[in-house]
């Protein structure tokens, strides 16, 4: 194979794999962001859904399981989180930020016996099968996760634009005089979409402990909880550009690592902070002093 | 039926009630202390029962809380050693946030400010060494300033969101960061750690004599009272808390919005780009991937902890930063992880973010009248 498509192998590999995390965790976020409030705290929730994940699949062999309590898990944050910025004139950045470090530190407090020990992973769907190359073979080996993922973006499409519920997190999300005046709970769809949107996140956190790297330790994220406020925007809020939004960060990611496998190991820091500063130009470029942007959420306290 | 006559009448009784309640300044500052003094004894009280639940003596813990942090002198040291950063990151929160902007990136501006305090200091070999500190610190609090004020001009010009523009720049300026720190400027002898090369022991800071404490403490604590009194005490001060509190009103009173916004955020951000100098001058010697160490991210928890108020910065970071101090103690001699402190840490900030809804709820701190 020539040097352009051992990268280009070597990126989609790291591009499915390093995306699914930003996948879920973006996913949730844009739930979340939807219905009108921020939540910086999925970056705790990442964190803490990669312990428990391992953990369960530790204790239960089963890497599924791991995956639902992960979810659960961050459900629970996310229901921290989203309770205490219903109370009146709570900061729902700040408060974002104290979860975060609730989550990450309680991930590392009762992590700290799983670092050694080694769970069963969730298995991987071989689809380079029709391929002779070993690497195209490797790259191709996909998550169930990554399908999961991007079932789920369409099926939040779909929530969003088609459900009556869906209506409703719109509603809240755009113009709590609306909501009000329909009698809705805004306080109560917020709690609901966050607690779900940190499930989501959660589960993007079991993918990192459980597939790729697929082990448990106190550096495994990198801090793709806080990215996804970056991707949601760089997506404007719309679930199926999310998914798309998280294969160029993964891409933009794995580029890096592909690189160097044909010997250039300099300034792919500089790839990496590509989507960064494209979302950058395009917030720049897009939006008008007066003018909110498009597709953002009209309650959402990072647009006023 | 209201008439025009009737309206200054009604309005009077309101008028002398609140020259009558001379007590209610000392009340709202009495509420200020209560409602975070509250918080912070719920958080206790949860994390006790969270130990409790893991069989250990939530009585046993607080004591080597107490002794960790500010038991003897030594622990004190160390406590105001983890202070000292965060009182500058704060800043970085605090400044723009009287213009009512949330800026969350003052961890870029801490790296970038501390790699070019490590670049300025590389050419200056054998120069006066006060003299290469005060370059050292003039470049970090310049690139700190000019990458929050960059915030603040998409804010301004733009009207781009500020928490997300720095958010982004935050993650461009540590790409930036470790681009240089594995590249260009990179040590060839630093293999582990890939680092620059060193600014030299003769211009580190050394300790305040008679102390292990390093210049950061009295610089972060000056840099605190001065901004107290710029917010509190100045025309300037003034009007960005005007523009902080209604956008509107202050562009009908010409004051310079725009400006006040780029100046805001250039003076925070000079403030985290000299934390970054401070680590790199005295603590690291050179500047590698232990400046990226979240202080950015707790400045902006000890910012709204403290309200904004540069002078309540100071007793927030001071406790975060005894907490943090008596990690080790409670590794040793209550075989607890050392991640304990920072579960602690979550619970007090989520209590005291959340005390904030309690303020104007209680009607004993609130103007009395004779209503």
């Amino acid at each position: 194979m020539g040097a352009l498509e051992t990268v280009t192998v070597a990126m989609v590999a790291g591009a499915l794999r390093v995306s699914t995390p930003f996948l879920f965790v973006s996913l949730g976020e844009c739930l979340t962001e939807r219905s009108g409030r921020i939540n910086l705290g999925n970056e705790g929730v990442l964190v803490l859904g990669a312990m428990v994940g391992y953990a369960t699949s530790y204790h239960s062999g089963s890497p599924w399981l791991g995956i639902v309590a992960a979810a659960l898990a961050g459900a629970v944050l996310g229901a921290v989180h989203g309770g205490t910025c219903s109370l009146a004139r709570v900061n729902d950045v700040a408060m974002g930020i104290a979860v975060m470090l609730a989550g990450t530190g309680i991930a590392f407090f009762f992590g700290k016996p799983y670092v050694q020990p080694s769970a069963p992973q969730l298995p991987r769907i071989p689809l380079g099968f029709w391929a002779t190359a070993p690497q195209v073979r490797s790259a191709l080996e996909v998550s169930p996760l990554f399908f999961l993922g991007i079932a789920a973006a369409f099926a939040l499409h779909w929530f969003l634009r088609a459900t009556r519920a869906g209506l409703r997190v719109r509603i809240v999300g755009d113009s709590a005089d609306a909501a009000r005046a329909l009698g809705l709970s805004i306080d109560r769809v917020r709690l609901l979409a966050t607690v779900a949107g940190s499930a989501l996140a959660g589960i993007g956190g079991s993918f990192l402990s459980l597939s790729y790297p697929g082990s448990w330790n106190e550096g495994l994220s990198s801090g793709q909880g806080l990215m996804a406020v970056a991707l949601v925007v760089f997506a404007r809020w719309n679930p199926l550009y999310c998914a798309v939004a998280a294969l160029i960060f993964g891409a933009a990611g794995a580029l890096g690592p592909s690189l160097q496998t044909v010997g250039v190991t300099k300034g792919y820091y500089l790839f990496y902070a590509a989507p960064y500063v494209l979302t950058l130009v395009i917030l720049a470029a897009t939006v008008r002093p007066g003018r909110a942007l498009r597709g953002m959420p009209g309650e959402l306290s990072i647009g006023r | 039926m209201t008439t025009l006559a009737d309206v200054p009448a009604a309005a009077a009784p309101a008028a002398r009630a609140d020259a009558a309640d001379r007590l209610y300044p000392l009340r709202r500052a009495a509420e200020g202390v209560a409602a975070p003094l509250a918080a912070l004894l719920f958080a206790a009280a949860a994390f006790a029962i969270f130990l409790l639940a893991l069989g250990k003596s939530p009585v046993a813990f607080y004591a080597l809380v107490w002794k960790g942090a500010f038991g003897t002198w030594f622990s004190i040291q160390n406590t105001l050693q983890r202070a000292a950063p965060l009182l500058l990151t704060a800043l970085c929160v605090a400044i723009p946030a009287q213009l009512g902007l949330v800026i969350i990136g003052g961890e870029g501006a801490l790296v970038l400010g501390g790699l070019a305090a490590t670049v300025a200091a590389l050419p200056l070999n054998g120069v006066w060494p006060p003299l290469v500190q005060l370059v050292m610190a003039l470049a970090g609090a310049a690139t700190g300033a000019a990458w929050i004020a960059l915030t603040g001009l998409l804010r301004a010009r733009r009207g781009v969101n500020e928490t997300v523009a720095s958010l982004v720049l935050a993650y461009i300026g540590i790409a930036l960061f470790n681009h240089m720190v594995e590249g260009p400027l990179r040590d060839p002898a630093s293999l582990n750690k890939p680092s620059t090369w060193g600014i030299g022991d003769a211009n580190m800071l050394g300790p305040i004599p008679g102390t292990e404490l390093h210049p950061g403490l009295p610089v972060g604590v000056i840099a605190c009272v001065l901004c107290w009194v710029l917010i509190y005490c100045t025309s300037t001060g003034f009007a960005a808390r005007v523009t902080g509190g209604n956008l509107r009103a202050a562009m009908l009173q010409g004051l310079p919005v725009e400006r006040l916004i780029v100046l805001a955020c250039a003076l925070g951000g000079a403030f985290a780009g000299l934390a970054g100098m401070i680590e790199v001058a005295a603590v690291h010697g050179r500047a590698n991937a232990s400046l990226i160490a979240g202080y950015g991210y707790s400045g902006i928890l000890i910012a709204f902890l403290a309200r904004h108020n540069p002078l309540g910065i100071i007793p927030m970071a001071v406790l975060l930063g005894g907490i943090g101090a008596a990690g080790g103690l409670l590794q040793r001699r209550l075989d607890l992880p050392d991640a304990t402190v920072v579960v602690l840490q979550g619970f007090i900030f989520v209590a005291i973010l959340a005390s904030e809804t309690l303020y104007g709820r209680i009607a004993w701190f609130q103007p009395r009248g004779d209503r």
